[in-house]
């Protein structure tokens, strides 16, 4: 499972793969964390509760880190640890972080663009482009 | 997409024709000499522009500008129009960045008087204005007053005290985007919005003291109040947080209504509804809502800037007023009557990365610009030339009423932060007697001028094709970036 950056001109892109659409969710948000430079600090840990629904799981995978963008420009708050479950275009989980003690290029939004999420050799596989 | 795939017009007009693609619905139309072409055929935003075509009552042409790039479904440098009232609108070829724009102010100061005292100028400025990563913005407002404020946009501004009579007349339809409706903008995007008010932000926006080096039009310059040698501010950002959820909001929303009104379109990104849907309204509410946010985030700027501006000078001069010049969007979706094909339609312009260019006689103009054109601000990278430019009748015939809007990225982000070094390039910037105040290194190397196409050579281009006229051309002296 990993990630990795892409070429794009203006913006942010990154290839995600993971073996299951949960572990991929779960790599799409570190690759956030990376394309917005965040670093989470190694104070007091806290956790969310989120529930959200998608209309597929793409729309769901949007939903997902527009979330984490809320939290990372409002609260402050990075998350590397993630409890989640996904049935039936419903997410609902914990996520685990901290403070951050810095976010070098907040992101704007997660895209659509190019987002398929679809099996290959390595699992569930997508392309994610930011807004940054 | 290869050149063969271009039917050349002239030296710099190129169409894709609608046999290219079958989905194609109207072709696309290009501005660019073959040097930019040939800088663009690496990235997607030719293909882009063809996904464009495809949007539901789309009409006349997709236009595309020389500082054309690649976005995320939509080509940064893209104009589209579709019918009223059955014609879509689609949030991502406006973009997230609602009305990101540019303000520009002049004064009568000499770069020469003023000289000694920029670098005091650009710590006031960095410590008026709020920019950077999570820096709240320069005003604190109720949920209630926000409301106020995403109805009203400049006019809010106004009542306040932020704004004169003369700054609204000189900012696109008067600061303020009629139809606006707070209650469709999310509570989450209100929330996100509510901190950021009066703040610049990071990325590519900032604020620049430049002294203007060149006028091209002396009627022109003198109508906009630009002076030879004399100093100016400008002002680049947009919506910030709250205009990002609105277009977030709107295009997760969008994926539904577009199977409701069975639209296929060949990028989930390029999402639309009819303009006459309750979704289209909705959306078309809150992206004006939206607008006004940003219109009201540059006047709080442009009244700190000001602030900045006297308290450095006024100890020695009587010359340190800033007048406005205008305020212009360049992500935005308008209501507007062009001739398409012969005739006389009403339709909504999309501009994602692109300035409305009305040339004189155009109705919606104030008075003021009857004779002239609008003005339009075209800002080059970091460290290069801007340009004011004058809009012309040309445009109205031939661009919907559009031109550029900058230099134009052919750098990927992690390329320039791989070949410039911030450190170096601020040395560099600064040897050169510009001041920079940066809150990122890595940010700075980002918005590298490599990192861009000329501006000089984007500007000749809608220049030579009649789409702007040359008014003057500024030099940076001083940079503020988040």
């Amino acid at each position: 499972m990993g990630f990795e950056e892409l070429p794009h001109t203006a913006d942010c892109a990154l290839r995600v793969w993971a073996p299951s659409l949960g572990s991929l969710f779960v790599e799409a948000a570190l690759g956030l964390n990376s394309v917005a430079g965040a670093e989470i600090g190694s104070g007091a840990r806290v956790t969310r509760r989120i529930s959200l629904h998608g209309a597929d799981s793409e729309s769901l995978l949007v939903a997902f880190l527009t979330e984490l963008i809320y939290f990372q420009e409002q609260e402050d708050l990075g998350f590397d640890q993630f409890g989640i479950e996904i049935s039936n275009q419903h997410l609902s989980g914990t996520l685990e972080g901290a403070r951050l003690l810095s976010l070098s290029k907040p992101v704007k939004a997660a895209t659509f663009h190019n987002l398929m999420i679809r099996q290959t050799k390595r699992g569930q596989e997508t392309e994610v482009v930011f807004d940054v | 997409m290869r050149i063969d795939d271009l039917i050349q017009i002239s030296d710099y007009e190129w169409e894709i024709p609608r046999r290219h693609r079958p989905d194609m619905r109207v072709p696309v139309r290009l501005f660019a000499s073959r040097q930019i072409l040939d800088q663009i055929m690496d990235d997607r935003s030719l293909e882009q522009a063809v996904n464009a075509t495809t949007l539901p009552g789309v009409v006349g042409s997709v236009v595309v500008m020389p500082d054309m790039h690649q976005g995320y479904g939509f080509p940064i440098g893209g104009v589209a129009a579709t019918e009223c009232p059955h014609g879509v609108i689609s949030p991502g070829a406006i973009g997230y960045d609602i009305n990101c724009g540019v303000r520009l102010l002049a004064s009568s100061l000499e770069l020469a008087q003023g000289q000694g005292k920029l670098d005091a100028l650009a710590d006031r400025i960095d410590a008026y204005c709020p920019s950077g990563v999570g820096k709240s913005g320069a005003l604190s407002v109720t949920a209630a007053e926000l409301d106020r404020l995403l109805r009203d946009g400049a006019a809010w501004a106004l009542k306040h005290g932020y704004a004169t009579e003369s700054d609204l007349e000189r900012t696109e339809d008067g600061g303020q985007l009629e139809g606006a409706m707070p209650d469709r903008v999310s509570e989450r995007a209100k929330t996100r919005g509510r901190p950021q008010v009066g703040s610049l932000g990071a990325g590519n926006h900032f604020l620049e003291v430049d002294v203007v080096e060149e006028i091209f039009d002396e009627q022109k310059a003198s109508s906009y109040g630009l002076q030879a040698g004399c100093l100016a501010i400008q002002i680049h950002c947009g919506s910030r947080g709250l205009g990002h959820q609105v277009c977030t909001d709107y295009v997760q929303q969008f994926q539904g209504a577009a199977k409701k009104y069975a639209i296929q379109l060949p990028d989930r990104e390029l999402v639309c509804a009819p303009m006459d849907s309750p979704e289209g309204q909705a959306y078309f509410g809150a992206m004006r809502a939206a607008a006004n946010f940003a219109f009201v985030n540059r006047q709080i700027l442009a009244h700190f800037a000001r602030r900045a501006f006297e308290d450095t000078y006024k100890s020695e001069t009587t010359r340190w007023h800033l007048s406005q010049v205008y305020d212009v969007a360049h992500n935005m979706g308008k209501l507007e009557q062009h001739m398409v094909d012969g005739q006389a339609m009403r339709v909504c312009v999309h501009r994602k990365g692109a300035t409305r260019a009305f040339g004189p006689d155009s109705p919606g103009l104030p008075s003021c610009f009857q004779k002239t054109g609008q003005p339009v601000l075209v800002p080059g990278s970091m460290g290069t030339a801007s340009w004011v430019l004058a809009g012309s009748t040309e445009s109205m015939l031939r661009s919907l009423g559009s031109t550029c809007h900058g230099a134009g990225r052919v750098w990927s982000r992690s390329k320039a932060k791989k070949e410039i070094r911030g450190d170096t390039l601020r040395r560099e910037l600064e040897a050169r007697g510009i001041s920079i105040r940066a809150g990122s290194m890595s940010g700075l190397a980002e918005e590298a001028p490599a990192a861009y196409k000329d501006v000089d050579v984007v500007v000749d281009t809608v220049v030579r094709v009649g789409i702007a006229v040359k008014v003057a051309r500024l030099r940076p002296v001083a940079v503020i970036k988040g």
